[in-house]
């Protein structure tokens, strides 16, 4: 079963994140791959992470493919106009790739090449659009494709963004657009997650709930200050200053919060960049 | 709404006069005077700075609007020192820099790098308002320009990038999605936000813009 057949089965899903090289030795790529292999159920493949130049997405998600685990293509509007994005999706497609996770993508002056020119031609719902588009058979342009694409198309979330109604309503034409899925933004306060989840019920779309795993108090405290669309309470910061095995503790929680969403969501998206083994503790404490 | 200019460093400037020896020099009255970037001062600090880089400087001018046609007067009545000079440096928008080109065979150089038609909201602080999209959607967003204040131009809503109401891309800005969402609510007009806004039409802006009121501008684009 792949991840579209396993959500509409109703099964709790898994999915995680790895991040191409800056460079082609995909070694590193290969091993974190490999560290949960067979714990979960797709792997997403960020694009260009950041607006930092790396290996592209469609190629890691290839990649993925000869390696036999499931890939998530993560498509931005940052760095491709319609022609190119429109190709691209065909391209996954004729790759074997079906699930795509359409994003709006970071501003260009966010990484290492801030002069380059920022394209966003069209946004997250108009791609989510675009891919289901082709779907029918034609291109934007309304001309007629010889052979048709099929996607799972994905989309994302701010459950803890500053203004919760706009995100709902974006989310609500991104779902009117032809989302399938989502995956969400980090979240760590169960609590607010059902609030969240019961705001958006309405739209009967599966969504896998983001868990950023804790590396240390520093870092939920950046993420307070800096990360959009992210809140660890404090009390979570408080428990890691206090750990003495910051590591463990930071998968203690991740346990926590995703025993708290089990019940509320249709799965969870565990983001534990280059520490993958935690991803797969995570997954075996969590006894999913 | 104004062109908003900023000075070219003085490195560049001489660079682009390296194989010119004499210079006249015009400023502007309007935009470039409201940016202290090509008014009476300016034009005078210029003069002393390129006769320090052993320039002559054999006149100067300041012309209400260099954007415009007074421009082919202000070059006959400064007939003489223009003859006199290598080049012309323009203290002006790029628009009175192609303009006075019309009107003279001498080289002409920017002093000014024009940076976007605005308005100075304070003194001191200029923002742009409009990038001339050529489909305005100021009508659902109520009033304020996401093409503009967005840096990716949404016209879904909000990227998720925002942090305490302030922009992905600078925290000095606020992100322009919330300042909307606020003005809709207090307009009662959040349904504007409910429609689902498809592709945007990049041809409507192409450059070169051009535009004839009999409405045959299609056929030059
Ligand atoms: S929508 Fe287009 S025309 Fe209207 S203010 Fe914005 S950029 Fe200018
Ligand atoms: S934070 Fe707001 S203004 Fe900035 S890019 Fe995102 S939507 Fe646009």
């Amino acid at each position: 079963m792949n991840l579209r057949e396993k959500l509409a089965a109703g099964r709790f899903v898994i999915t995680c994140e790895v991040g191409p090289p800056k460079g082609v030795d995909v070694t590193e790529m290969k091993r974190s791959a490999e560290r949960v292999r067979g714990k979960v159920d797709a792997v997403n493949v960020t694009d260009q992470q950041s607006s930092v130049m790396r290996l592209g997405s469609l190629a890691g998600c290839c990649l993925l493919n000869q390696w036999g685990m499931e890939p998530v293509f993560q498509i931005t509007c940052r760095d491709r106009n319609r022609i190119a994005l429109q190709s691209d999706l065909l391209s996954a497609y004729a790759l074997g790739i079906e699930n795509v996770l359409c994003l709006t993508g970071d501003y260009v002056t966010l990484g290492d090449h801030p002069q380059a020119k920022p394209v966003f031609d069209l946004d997250s719902v108009s791609l989510i659009e675009t891919a289901r588009e082709l779907e029918n058979g034609h291109d934007l342009a309304g001309k007629e494709l010889n052979g048709a694409p099929r996607f799972f198309v994905g989309a994302c979330v701010s459950p803890e963004a500053d203004f919760i109604e706009p995100q709902i309503m974006k989310m609500e034409k991104k779902v009117e657009a032809g989302a399938q899925f989502f995956q969400t933004q980090a979240i760590y306060d169960a609590r607010k997650f059902a609030d969240f989840m019961s705001m958006v019920r309405h739209l009967k779309v599966p969504v896998l709930a983001g868990i950023v795993v804790l590396r240390s108090a520093a870092m939920g405290r950046y993420m307070n200050e800096k990360a959009a669309g992210i809140r660890v309470p404090e009390n979570l910061i408080d428990e890691m200053d206090k750990a003495s095995d910051k590591a463990a503790k930071g998968v203690e929680i991740a346990v926590r919060t995703i025993t708290g969403v089990k019940g509320l969501c249709q799965g969870v998206h565990i983001i534990a960049i280059g520490q993958e083994k935690r991803t797969s503790d995570i997954i075996d404490a969590a006894g999913l | 709404m104004k062109a908003i200019t900023k000075q070219k460093g003085l490195a560049e400037i001489e660079r682009l006069l390296e194989k010119e020896s004499s210079v006249f020099l015009v400023g502007c009255g309007t935009c470039a005077t409201m940016c202290h970037t090509g008014g009476k001062d300016e034009v005078l600090e210029m003069a002393r700075r390129l006769v320090d880089l052993g320039k002559t400087i054999t006149g100067s001018v300041v012309i209400p609007t260099v954007c415009d046609a007074q421009d082919r007067e202000a070059v006959s009545e400064n007939v003489k020192a223009i003859d006199e000079a290598d080049c012309i440096l323009v203290m002006a928008c790029a628009y009175g820099v192609q303009t006075l080109a019309l009107y003279t065979d001498k080289p002409v150089y920017p002093a000014l790098d024009t940076l976007f038609m605005g308005q100075e909201m304070s003194p001191g602080v200029f923002s742009e308002v409009c990038v001339q999209c050529g489909e305005c959607v100021l009508g659902w967003t109520g009033g304020i320009c996401p093409i503009t204040a967005c840096p990716k131009g949404l016209l879904n809503g909000p990227c998720g990038g925002a942090k305490n109401g302030k922009c992905e891309v600078s925290s000095a800005r606020d992100c322009a999605w919330e300042v909307i969402y606020e003005r809709l609510s207090q307009q009662g007009k959040l349904d504007n936000l409910r429609k689902r806004r498809s592709l945007r039409n990049f041809s409507a802006s192409t450059q070169p813009g051009v535009y004839l009121l009999d409405g045959k501008d299609g056929d030059l684009k």
